[in-house]
Parts: C-alpha cells; sequence; structure tokens
C-alpha cells in the first residue's frame, strides 16, 4: 500500500512492523513524531521518559529482557544518554535495541550542530542511514536484525530533511503475528559491568566490529549504481539525493549502512571510476574513514561543512571542484532589508508575564545594547534553559543571558553565585526542562546552601516540540490519566523552604512573588503556572484598544506579544492571535486603561 | 506534466503545513512522485513557516534549487517578498493579502515595506502574480482556518490535476464537521483565479 510519510512516520510505522515491543523517548525536534506515531499502536508499549538517559536505560532493559526495543531522541539528547547508550554497547543486548538519533544540520531548533554519526565509532556500534522516507521504512527490520545477530545495539541517523520530510512508501509487511515473550536469562559476565566482566567484554567488541565490518560489504542497502566511469560519487542519507540531483550522470556508491565501512565494496568503486568525491553533510566522517583505507578522494575542501546541504550548494561545489559545468547564476538575489520575522512567543504565552517582569528589574532594558550586550556588570543575571521560553532572549523582553543544554541554567546560576557575582542570580527553567534534569540542580542547591532564585514556568506541557506530556502532566504518552509528579511537592521534598506558586498571567502577583524572593537570602523556588494558549480549546473575550484613551507609551508593545501590533502609528490588536480572557496581561499593563474587551470598547481594527 | 517546484510560505498557526500535506496527498493520488519538507523554526506560532513540495515523474532531493521554483503561494505578504526570489522561468505567485507585522515593526525598529515595494521585489522573479482577497473571504466563511484550503483552491487552478482528487483528499484530511465550509473556501479559491485570468 502506497502512503505519504515523514521519515518519523516510516521510522514508526517500520519499528511497528518489525514486532518492536518497547519504545521510549524523550521529545526533541526532530525526532520527536517518531515516539507520537508508534504510540497510537496498541501492542507496543510506548512512553515519554523523563529524559534520554531513562529513556535509553529503558531500551536496554527491555532488550535484556529479550523483547525489540526503540529508543528514538535528537542528536543532543543521545548526548545526555550517552552513558548508557556506550554500556549497552559493551554488554550487547538480547532482543534488538535499535536506536535513532535525529541531526539537525543548519541548527533549525537545536542549541550546537553536532554530527552524530561519531558516536557510532565512539560506541563501536554499526550505524545505518536512511536517504527518504520508504528507507526510514525498510530499515527498521533490518536494524533489528543486525542488532540480534551481532547482539549489538544500532545506531540509525536521521536529519531535520529525513524526519520532517514527506515521501511515498510502499508499506509491504505486516507485524507478525506471534513474538517473543520477555524473560531473562541470567549471565553476570554479559550485564554486571565490572572491571573484570569488561575486560572478558572488551575482546567480544572489537571481534563484533570485525565481523560487522565483513558484513557491511553484503548490507543490501550499500549499492553502486554504475553510471559514467569518469567520476565516482560516495554519499548517504539526504544529501545522497541532493548529490543524485547535482551528478545526474556520476556512478554513485550510495552508503546505507556508513560504520563500519564497506572496505571491499569501496575499494573495487574506487577501482571503476576517475576522481572520486564524498559529498556529506557537516563533518568529513565518510571522507576521513575512506581516506584511512588508503583511497584518493576530494570532499570537504568543496563541500561545505557548516549547515545543511541542498542541491543548489551541491553544484556549486561540484563546480568549484571542477566537475560540473558553471551553472547558470540566478539573476535574483534575496531581496535585501526586509524585516526577519524571528520566532516569537505565542499571543497568550504564559511564559510574557513573568519575562515582563524580569526585564523590569535590574535595568536590563537601559543596560543591554541592540545586540543584548552591556558594558557594565549585570544587575540581575537571568540563567535561562530550553525551551520555548528561550526566545524571551530576543527584544523586547530580552530577559535571558545564557541558555546551553537541558537543565543546566540552574547548574549555572549556582556557579555564578559560589563565584561571588553581585546580586542575586535568577535560574529559569520550563515544566518539562525542570522535570528532564532541573531537579539534580535544586537537590544541588539545597545542599550546599544556595541563595539563587529558580523560577519554573510551569505551563502543563513540552510545548516547543509540540505539546507532549510529561510526568508533571498526569497523562501518559498514550494519552491515558497516571500519577501525576506535583512540582511544589517535589522541591519542598529535597528541601527548599521558600516555595510560591503565581498565576502565570497576574502581574501584580507575579511581582510580589518575584520581589519577594529577591530579597530572601535564602534558596527560593517561584513557579509561574499557566496553560500553554495554543491548547486553549475556546478563546473569548479578544481584547481591543481604545484609540481614544490610548497615549501611545507602548507599554503593550514591550510584552513582545504577537498580537499586539503596530502599523502606521496606531497600536492594536489582532483578535485572530489574541487569547482573550485567558490572558489579559497587555490590559493589566496599560497604564492610560485603553485595553480591554472586544465588546466593552467596540469594534476592532 | 513537466516537474512543478512549490513553496508555500507564510506565518505559523496559518494552516500552511496541512494546505501542503493536502497538496502532496493530490500529487500522490494523481500518480506523481512527490516529496515534502516543512522548515517551522523554533516558535508555536507566529515564526515564519516554509513548506517545499516537489512533484515530479522522479523527485530525488525534497528541497528546490533557489531561482527554481514554479509556484510561490504566500499566505502573508512580507513572506511572499522574502521568498520570491527562489522563483525562476515562467513562474507565478499567489498572495493572500494579509499584512502581519513582525515584532520589529511594531517594536518601531524596521518598516513594513509597502505594496509597491513589495510588488516590485515580486517583480523581479515571478512571471504572473495574483493577489488574493484570502484572509477577508475566509472570515467572511465565518473561519479564519479555511484560509489554507482557499489558498489550495487557488493552487489547484494552477495544476493539471482533476478537481475530483483535490476534493477527494481534502476530505480525507478534514474532519467532517468543517468540510462543508472548506469546500466552499477551496471553490472560492479557484473562483478568485478564474476572475483573475486562470481558468
Amino acid at each position: 500500500m502506497k502512503k505519504l510519510l515523514s521519515g518519523n512516520e516510516a521510522f514508526a510505522l517500520g519499528a511497528y512492523h518489525a514486532g518492536v515491543m518497547v519504545a521510549a523517548a524523550y521529545p526533541g525536534t526532530p525526532s520527536t513524531e517518531i515516539l507520537e506515531s508508534i504510540a497510537g499502536f496498541d501492542e507496543v508499549y510506548a512512553e515519554w521518559s523523563t529524559n534520554e538517559k531513562v529513556a535509553m536505560e529503558l531500551g536496554m532493559g527491555a532488550a535484556y529482557a529479550g523483547v525489540r526495543a526503540l529508543v528514538s531522541l535528537k542528536q543532543v539528547g543521545l548526548n545526555v544518554a550517552s552513558d548508557p547508550f556506550l554500556a549497552a554497547s559493551i554488554t550487547g543486548i538480547n532482543g534488538g535495541l535499535v536506536v535513532i538519533v535525529a541531526d539537525d544540520p543548519g541548527v533549525f531548533s537545536t542549541q550546537n550542530e553536532q554530527d552524530t554519526r561519531h558516536y557510532a565509532k565512539l560506541a563501536k556500534v554499526p550505524m545505518l542511514e536512511p536517504s527518504d522516507s520508504q528507507e526510514a521504512y525498510d530499515l527498521m527490520a533490518i536494524a533489528f536484525e543486525i542488532s540480534e545477530q551481532f547482539d549489538t545495539p544500532v545506531l540509525v541517523r536521521s536529519s531535520t530533511r529525513i524526519s520532517h520530510s514527506k515521501s511515498v512508501v510502499e508499506t509491504n509487511a505486516n507485524r507478525p503475528a506471534s513474538l517473543k515473550t520477555a524473560g531473562f536469562k541470567h549471565d553476570v559476565e554479559k550485564y554486571v559491568m565490572l572491571p573484570v566482566h569488561v575486560r572478558l567484554r572488551r575482546p567480544v567488541v572489537e571481534e563484533r566490529l570485525v565481523k560487522l565490518t565483513a558484513y557491511a560489504d553484503t548490507y543490501p542497502g550499500n549499492q553502486i549504481i554504475k553510471g559514467e566511469k569518469r567520476l565516482g560519487v560516495v554519499s548517504s542519507g539526504v544529501a545522497y539525493q541532493h548529490a543524485r540531483e547535482a551528478f545526474p550522470r556520476a556512478s554513485f556508491l550510495k552508503l546505507g549502512m556508513t560504520y563500519p565501512l564497506p572496505q571491499k565494496l569501496l575499494r573495487e568503486f574506487a577501482r571503476q571510476v576517475g576522481r572520486l568525491i564524498i559529498i556529506e553533510e557537516l563533518d568529513p566522517f565518510l571522507e576521513e574513514n575512506i581516506r584511512a583505507l588508503g583511497i584518493k578522494v576530494i570532499g570537504k575542501e568543496f563541500i561545505p561543512r557548516i549547515g545543511e546541504l541542498n542541491p543548489g550548494i551541491v553544484v556549486e561545489s561540484g563546480y568549484r571542484a571542477g566537475l560540473l559545468p558553471e551553472p547558470s547564476r540566478r539573476k535574483v538575489s534575496p531581496p535585501q532589508g526586509l524585516p526577519a520575522r524571528p520566532p516569537v512567543l505565542c499571543g497568550g504565552c504564559p511564559h510574557a508575564g513573568i519575562f515582563f517582569v524580569l526585564n523590569t528589574i535590574g535595568q536590563r532594558s537601559k543596560l543591554l545594547d541592540a545586540r543584548g550586550k552591556s558594558a557594565e556588570q549585570g544587575k540581575l543575571v537571568i540563567t535561562g534553559d530550553i525551551g520555548c521560553y528561550t526566545l524571551a532572549t530576543y527584544p523586547p523582553l530580552r530577559a535571558m543571558d545564557t541558555t546551553a543544554c537541558m537543565g543546566a541554567g540552574i547548574g549555572q546560576a549556582l556557579g555564578m553565585e559560589k563565584a561571588g557575582i553581585e546580586g542575586k542570580v535568577v535560574a529559569v527553567i520550563g515544566d518539562s526542562t525542570f522535570l528532564h534534569s532541573g531537579i539534580t540542580g535544586v537537590v544541588d542547591a539545597v545542599y550546599n546552601k544556595s541563595g539563587v532564585t529558580i523560577i519554573i514556568l510551569d505551563n502543563g506541557t513540552t510545548a516547543m516540540t509540540g505539546h507532549q506530556e510529561h510526568p508533571g502532566t498526569g497523562i501518559s504518552a498514550k494519552g491515558k490519566k497516571t500519577q501525576k509528579v506535583e512540582l511544589e511537592k517535589l522541591v519542598k521534598g529535597v528541601g527548599v523552604e521558600d516555595v510560591k506558586v503565581v498565576d502565570a498571567f497576574d502581574i501584580k502577583a507575579i511581582r510580589a512573588a518575584v520581589r519577594s524572593s529577591l530579597e530572601n537570602p535564602e534558596l527560593s523556588v517561584i513557579i509561574v503556572r499557566g496553560a500553554c494558549s495554543v491548547r486553549l480549546k475556546k478563546r473569548t473575550g479578544q481584547r481591543n484598544v481604545d484609540i481614544e484613551k490610548c497615549d501611545d507609551c507602548e507599554t503593550c508593545l514591550r510584552i513582545g506579544c504577537p498580537a499586539v501590533q503596530k502599523l502606521d502609528e496606531q497600536v492594536y490588536i489582532d483578535a485572530t492571535l489574541c487569547a482573550g480572557d485567558a490572558c489579559t496581561i497587555c490590559e493589566q499593563l496599560c497604564p492610560k486603561k485603553a485595553i480591554g474587551p472586544v465588546t466593552a470598547t467596540g469594534g476592532s481594527k | 506534466m513537466k516537474k512543478k517546484d512549490l513553496l508555500m510560505v507564510g506565518v505559523g498557526g496559518q494552516g500552511i503545513v496541512l494546505a501542503s500535506d493536502i497538496l502532496s496527498e493530490v500529487a500522490m493520488a494523481a500518480g506523481y512522485d512527490v516529496k515534502k519538507t516543512d522548515t517551522l523554526g523554533m516558535a508555536q506560532r507566529g515564526g515564519s513557516v516554509v513548506s517545499q513540495v516537489r512533484i515530479a515523474d522522479k523527485v530525488w532531493s525534497p528541497l528546490i534549487k533557489e531561482g527554481e521554483a514554479d509556484i510561490l503561494v504566500a499566505f502573508e505578504k512580507l513572506e511572499a517578498a522574502r521568498w520570491s526570489y527562489v522563483l525562476g522561468q515562467g513562474s507565478a505567485a499567489i498572495i493572500n493579502n494579509q499584512t502581519t507585522p513582525p515584532l520589529s515593526v511594531s517594536l518601531g525598529t524596521t518598516k513594513y515595506p509597502d505594496d509597491k515595494a513589495i510588488e516590485a521585489i515580486l517583480k523581479r522573479s515571478a512571471e504572473h502574480f495574483y493577489f488574493i482577497d484570502g484572509t477577508r473571504q475566509a472570515v467572511e466563511l465565518g473561519d479564519i482556518r479555511t484560509l489554507n484550503i482557499l489558498m489550495l483552491g487557488c493552487v489547484a487552478s494552477l495544476l493539471p490535476i482533476d478537481v475530483k482528487i483535490w476534493k477527494d483528499c481534502i476530505s480525507q484530511r478534514l474532519s467532517p464537521n468543517i468540510l462543508k465550509m472548506n469546500m466552499v473556501a477551496f471553490d472560492k479559491g479557484r473562483e478568485e483565479m478564474s476572475r483573475a485570468g486562470v481558468r
């Protein structure tokens, strides 16, 4: 049956048809929809884990118990899960363990641009790379087979353009009617990684890699596509698709397995062609490993190593390498000077109020220049984290000073405090991120007698990745009601005494809470609670600006709400974006009381 | 039909992803190979959204080459201006008459280009362009959210694919309670284009 599937949907369906029993993930663009899709299958246990490390450990456990398990995460997620991932490599598995990791070349939604292929080499595990949704679907069954045959976790590497592109998929397989049930056979030398057992496992891992290298030459996804002999192209993943389009006549060695490399096949291909070019996104991973075989290649001296590739870039590179004629220069360049449209907090966002308040403290709005730098020492330092609220870095809110990785803001705040900077440090973190890896920072703060203020922005969902459930929502990945982890109980339980909960849409209450916390020399936590406006089922009472009362002070514009707009010298509220009664922050802040519900102040502009 | 590369652009929340999904399903149902990819940025709403749809007998890359796009479907005017440079020879642009100022415009640090400036930018690369009062018509139909299907009606006028296939694919994707209104929106989009001289 033909279907139009995204790479992520294809991974999920492929894993389902391959008989996966357990799937775990933490949301992360562009990998999120893999678990969302697989959660729809009743026969599969699927969960949003607290973080990627737990997801990986869950996958290990399920695989040890003999069933097929899938862990899906984004590239920085694998950083979080790297400890158990490397451990799974040395113990091996029992049932198949497949780990899908999605890279983000071009950095659409990540704090770095890492090339995760290096993890395959580090962990000494095989890595498969699909180049479209059909391959994403097809290779899941093979990945589980390789995993079980060679007793190893298998890494499947995706990227934004694989995970988030849709293409036509022939879905010909069916889930087996009967599958192996879980059972664990004791084997301490395999599963208990005491140093004495590690020494026993090390040679097994090295022998496995030798066997996998031989297998790579027979892997069906590694194929030579014959074309002109003058030029040979080695490529994988979505880069292969760009390359096929850029070099329609060249010979290709398409690699579906990119670690370990098929050495015989590569040597054979090198003999068949004249010049050999490696076309890959990000690091010269294939290039360096192929060159190490003694094969002469060109690659990164012509292909950019930063950002994502596309057919145009590959054609340009081919021209620079002397492999293609000069491309027809397009006459039109991108228009200059148009206003950018950076990502913003949504209309009615529960994060807007708290950041508005933070922006007004410590003269941030005066100290920071247009690029967010200050010549003087900051009066209020706000360490941030990963989530929608990171967007409060942009003007007009400008209320975030650091963002590194999930949970880092709390540790960073402690570090600044212990280093002895002047004034109170505030750490800001979302609810899902807090449960992911913020809680250990709070425990540290309690134990080491910190006096920082930690603000937890609780919008009751994992918003930025598209509203996934988490332990604080009380709903499972399958949409079922479950036990809810209550944030205030949690922080009080580890010993924080000053814990306040405020309504995210009550500016006065937020101001009072922030003021009180900043005055308290002891550790304090403020939970700012308000539902994500995107999830509002019904919007009522959209706000409107009364032009007669408005004196154009622009206070409402400093909230950074996209519904509050100004064109041709007139402030107005876009009713299609306004969250109305659920928010009212602009109304609370308007010094002239010029903002109110549409019905009270007449028609909207 | 020779290859068609379509770019759908606008502001997050306008229903562009669903529209490009349906367009892709229509192309597949009509027997073509198709690839589509969305660039959403980090915002749930309000950021720039770009959806690329490539239709041909065989599609390799999901990404359109700059200067080779055939149709630009812009749900917002500034985004039309921003992306029109990707259009190539014989291209067309459909532009919804909607102004959504980015924050920097509202804050007075940048200026929203006027209609003349936008047209001048469009003229550099679009051979034909059609301004559509899509937002107004969608609101008149009773729900701004019908805008994406109305825009699809406009696109349908430029592609040699049977209207029945379009309507079947739309029916499959939308829930029955909003289907009727959206079918009216789809026909409105087609009417808009025939009024603009496309048939």
